[in-house]
């Protein structure tokens, strides 16, 4: 796989400020700990994916071995070794998620960004992938964006989430359908004497 | 059905604030130096005496675990870690702990760590969770502006600090060893036990690793005592849980509820029940993707604590219930779980690495009935030669799900493969 790896990285003067607040957080003699976090800050200053450049510098800055930081940034998906697209869409496909369409989810981001899983749009806006649960199983199916989690989704949310960000707004996070967070839809069912307003309806929709 | 009064996670869907004035509200932080000003010996008694089991899947006494920690400061620190690297496929309950009471696990932290003699917390969350991982460092840095942690906890004179460490996409990471090596900033692979973390943990030091649901619930136990919580649910499975609740339920949802609530309680009255009534049930998977799958007819009347669940050959786990309906192809949904062990498997002993893949392309020609009856029987003895022979749980938690299929749904697998032969000869 041919990528054009930068000749240099250099981490920006408020990255740095955070990557030494990260490295202050474990004990003395033990910055290899930082590592995690730095690759994640490196990787959001050039644009979402690392260069092995960065991956040297970080090996300078904590006095690891490169291959030791190499071994991390390959291990754990979350690093991508090649560049991504502007908006890196996640889409869950594991049961829970599946359980409730997560096969259309993908369809909908087929249709809109053109992407299959794993490819990226021309026009490098998008990048489809399908991953591995992503921990918000009760507000199936989802998808990650970025930092972000779209919940809740059905088809025509998805197009809509994915038509915004084509035309460079912001869609709103979180649910979909109008959910707080994980709540049942209908109406708590618990809790009720705090949050009387928000209580399911008596000999409601059974 | 628990009380509003028993519950402790009061905030659990976010609709009050999650800061510090929120929590204040809701009785977090009330008189935290009281606790501390217990000791060390009746805040560990306590947590044994409330029976709460680790709410992270295995269910070992909490308490039991803090007793494991030595008793003296020796030269080496002790450290708690938090286990907040949630991953198992059907459960979201730390999340909400995260983004919506992250007091309580910050004050839980520091009775825990006090009593563990501890200076030092590291609560490990998974990556992906950005916005809950701001959440929670934002009530950190609260709690240290108020005085609640810092040099000097809560006026007690114990020094305490709280560091929030973010992960990058291992669910191997959720195994307490593999979490101690990522934490030192390493690929997650765990480690041989012995020695135990309590010996030799993070940085070689004495470390305990909690749920982060385990630690959050502490402060309350303390204050409510332990009577209160061993008093709620069955004998040896007590206290209240958070359950998630997904897939073909018409309200998924996440609820706090007493353990040993019937499972078709808890669907019907907290998820609006089954999508097309119970009668459309087709099987439930209790406690996470590792746990064997269940069938209506144990579904009917199973209740769900970790004994009851274990006598039924499956498991409250994480306490995450994946429903399935009966247009559910149960087949692919188990071979699905396959395919992300397989992609989990960190690739350290051979029966893993190796078996989680081959158990997932035999599932993938069960799903397409592409495969001879007997080699049911050589998958189900595959997952017995993988179940048991690994340093970890994921070998077993791959194994699991088809031994449950195997068991519960022989008769689908065998219909699909002979269809299928019937499909092809008639093709001929």
């Amino acid at each position: 796989m041919n990528i054009e790896q930068p000749s240099s990285f250099a981490f920006s003067a408020e990255n740095l400020e955070k990557a030494k607040w990260h490295i202050a957080k474990y004990p003395a003699g033990r910055q290899q700990s930082a590592v995690m976090p730095l690759l994640d800050l490196a990787q959001r200053q050039n644009g979402g994916w690392l260069p092995q450049a960065a991956i040297e510098v970080i090996a300078d800055m904590l006095d690891m071995a490169s291959i030791r930081v190499y071994e991390v940034a390959t291990f754990y998906t979350m690093y991508n070794l090649k560049p991504v697209g502007k908006n890196f869409v996640q889409v869950c496909t594991n049961l829970p998620c599946w359980l409730r369409g997560s096969d259309q989810i993908m369809a909908a981001c087929k249709k809109v960004t053109g992407c299959s899983n794993g490819e990226t749009s021309a026009d490098g806006e998008f990048t489809v992938l399908e991953v591995e649960c992503l921990g918000a199983c009760v507000n199936a199916p989802m998808m990650q964006i970025g930092d972000d989690y779209y919940e809740d989704l059905d088809s025509a949310a998805t197009e809509e989430v994915l038509t915004a960000l084509k035309a460079g707004q912001k869609p709103k996070v979180g649910s979909q359908s109008g959910r707080y967070t994980c709540e049942p839809a209908g109406g708590i069912t618990t809790l009720t004497d705090r949050y009387p307003d928000r209580a399911a309806k008596a000999g409601g929709d059974d | 059905m628990l009380a509003d009064k028993d519950r402790i996670f009061t905030n659990i869907y976010g609709f009050d604030s999650p800061w510090l004035d929120g929590a204040r509200a809701r009785g977090d932080w009330d008189g935290t130096n009281k606790l501390i000003e217990l000791g060390r010996d009746k805040i560990i008694d306590e947590m044994k005496e409330s029976g709460l089991r680790g709410r992270g899947g295995a269910g070992f006494p909490t308490g039991v675990k803090w007793s494991f920690m030595p008793k003296e400061i020796g030269t080496r620190p002790h450290y708690l870690v938090i286990n907040a690297d949630e991953g198992e496929p059907g459960t979201c309950k730390d999340r909400e702990i995260m983004r919506s009471e992250p007091h309580k696990l910050i004050e839980g932290a520091l009775v825990a760590s006090f009593a563990m003699g501890a200076h030092a917390a590291y609560c490990y969350v998974r990556g992906e969770f950005h916005h809950e991982i701001d959440c929670l460092q934002r009530a950190v840095d609260e709690a240290y502006e108020a005085g609640l942690i810092g040099d000097d906890a809560c006026g007690t004179g114990w020094k305490f600090d709280f560091y929030v460490h973010s992960g990058a996409g291992a669910y191997i990471c959720g195994e307490e060893t593999s979490l101690i090596e990522s934490l030192e900033g390493k690929k997650g692979q765990p480690r041989l036990k012995p020695p135990f973390p309590a010996g030799v943990g993070v940085w070689g030091c004495p470390t305990t690793v909690n749920n982060v649901e385990s630690i959050a619930v502490a402060p309350t136990i303390l204050r409510r005592g332990a009577d209160w919580f061993s008093g709620i649910g069955r004998p040896n499975n007590v206290g209240t849980k958070l359950f998630n609740i997904s897939g073909h339920v018409n309200q998924p949802c996440t609820v706090e509820e007493e353990m040993g609530i019937p499972l078709k309680e808890l669907i019907e009255r907290h998820a609006g029940g089954v999508r097309g009534g119970w009668d459309n049930l087709l099987c439930v998977i209790p406690g996470g993707a590792s746990v064997p799958v269940l069938p209506k007819n144990i579904c009917d009347d199973v209740l769900m604590d970790f004994d009851s669940l274990r006598e039924q050959r499956s498991g409250l786990g994480t306490a995450a219930v994946m429903v399935m309906d009966k247009s559910t192809d149960v087949i692919k949904a188990i071979a699905r779980l396959s395919a992300f062990y397989k992609h989990e498997s960190c690739g350290q002993c051979t029966p893993c690495r190796e078996g989680t893949g081959w158990m997932a392309r035999v599932m993938q020609r069960m799903v397409s009935g592409d495969a001879h009856i007997d080699e049911i029987d050589t998958l189900e003895e595959v997952t017995r030669q993988v179940e048991g022979h690994t340093i970890c749980a994921l070998g077993d938690a791959a194994a699991w799900p088809i031994q449950g299929l195997i068991r519960h749904f022989r008769p689908e697998m065998e219909k699909r493969i002979l269809d299928n032969i019937a499909r092809r000869s008639a093709a001929e």
